[in-house]
């Protein structure tokens, strides 16, 4: 079976029902992608793949054989940091860090919708992500600055949603 | 290791389902058949994977002859944005707005609820109230079902077992309106409580051609016929519904309580019309 993630092709033998969190994980050595439920509720695992989010640990990896994959360490270009991710920092949309990951990778496709980082979208495209921490204040407020500081990127993927 | 057979094409899976292997699973978005996979649950009764996710025929959205044919594979976020379904039937999109959030809209299948059978699939007591059919097919040929003939038991279809779900066929009555609400702990990731779908068409002062479907207060998702007949002929609806419903306690809810609320949705919906 065959992934780009990230940007790379990645080729593995795994059993069809293997799921794509543990093959990002164990066989192509991204821990960035988190577990937490294991159900779909929590949004730790969550990943793009052909550009929409998908709860990793519920998809068998024999369904996206040959697909494009996202995971948290692909956010970043060439060792620098996203605007999104420096809001998260400059923000404390961060605390233990296990929500993270999902948070960024979640985020990061709002904000290629384009669509208005009004309280109530903004929500609406974390609300599969869940945090013990912080609240979601600061987080929301990330990804609201994060809005202002690049609609040109946004713009970029374009609006399916 | 389960075998699993990705199937691409109608004919594949019909070669397959004409053996009938023992313990075949068809497998969707997985939305809900990984969580049971992810938690051990049931894996020994799992004899073959029938995976269908990339079976084309499966998917779309049309308007043919009055009727809204949704195809079995149809997400939820496919729902959200169609606009055959926002125009002929908005409760349907709106109600996939609150399954899950995004990652399991993306994922989650229209046929998925169905075949899932859950009593709190969130779509099904719309399909009930809509008098949509499900037509379903196989190496034998097709036919269609209705809704209410559907879910004959706790999880359980009348779907044969060489016989996969191919869509959903949704009659457009011009007139009609359908509503629905979802009573869950908070807006989004809740499984529902209780959630009620009602359509009808008003003539003057009166509702005619109701239909009521219900979920999480029977085995089954349910139509609430006794309600219908009470709305109609100006009974008491309350009562009636409580003759419809079999409500049971569990972790979400107590069946006091599943009772009075979804009188009380159902009242207010009726009101609404």
């Amino acid at each position: 079976m065959k992934l780009v993630v990230n940007g790379a092709e990645r080729s593995f033998d795994v059993p069809p029902l293997k799921r794509l969190l543990d093959v990002l994980r164990e066989d192509l050595g991204l821990t960035g992608t988190k577990e937490g439920c294991g159900e779909g509720e929590c949004g730790a695992c969550s990943v793009l793949v052909d550009g929409e989010l998908l709860n990793s640990c519920l998809v068998p990896v024999c369904q996206v054989d040959g697909a494009t994959v996202l995971t948290v360490e692909g956010v970043a270009s060439q060792g620098e940091l996203t605007p999104l991710q420096k809001c998260f920092l400059e923000c404390g949309g961060a605390q233990c860090g296990i929500c993270t990951p999902g948070m960024i990778v979640a985020a990061h496709r709002f904000l290629s919708t384009g669509k208005p980082a009004t309280d109530e979208n903004v929500r609406d495209a974390i609300a599969g992500n869940l945090c013990r921490c912080t609240g979601y204040a600061k987080i929301v407020e990330a990804i609201q600055l994060a809005a202002t500081q690049a609609p040109a990127a946004a713009a970029a993927e374009g609006a399916r949603r | 290791m389960i075998p699993v057979t990705s199937v691409r094409s109608l004919s594949e899976a019909y070669a397959l389902l004409k053996d009938r292997p023992p313990g075949l699973r068809v497998l969707a978005g997985g939305t809900d058949f990984m969580v049971a996979v992810n938690a051990r649950l049931g894996l020994d009764r799992i004899g073959h994977v029938l995976d269908i996710w990339r079976l084309q025929e499966l998917r779309g959205i049309s308007l043919r002859d009055g009727t809204l044919r949704i195809g079995a594979l149809t997400t939820y976020a496919e729902l959200m944005r169609s606009p055959e379904v926002l125009t002929h039937l908005p409760a349907l999109a709106a109600v996939s707005r609150e399954v899950g959030a995004w990652a399991i809209q993306n994922r989650g299948t229209l046929g998925g609820n169905v075949c899932n059978a859950s009593p709190a699939g969130d779509t099904l007591p719309h399909l009930l109230a809509a008098e949509a059919r499900f037509v379903v097919g196989g190496p034998r040929g097709e036919r269609a079902v209705a809704a209410a003939q559907f879910f004959v038991g706790y999880r359980k279809t009348a779907l044969g077992a060489d016989e996969l779900l191919q869509r959903i066929d949704i009659p457009i009555m011009p007139g009609a309106r359908l509503v629905y609400r979802k009573v869950g702990t908070r807006k989004a990731q809740s499984v529902s409580r209780t959630i009620v779908a009602v359509r009808a068409t008003r003539e003057g002062g009166m509702l005619r051609d109701v239909r009521i479907g219900a979920g999480c207060v029977a085995p089954v998702p349910l139509r609430c016929r006794r309600a219908e007949a009470a709305v109609e002929e100006g009974g008491d609806v309350r009562a009636a519904l409580e003759q419809d419903i079999r409500p049971v306690d569990d972790v979400r809810a107590t069946a006091v309580y599943r009772s009075r609320v979804t009188g009380n949705v159902l009242l207010r919906l009726l009101e609404s019309l």
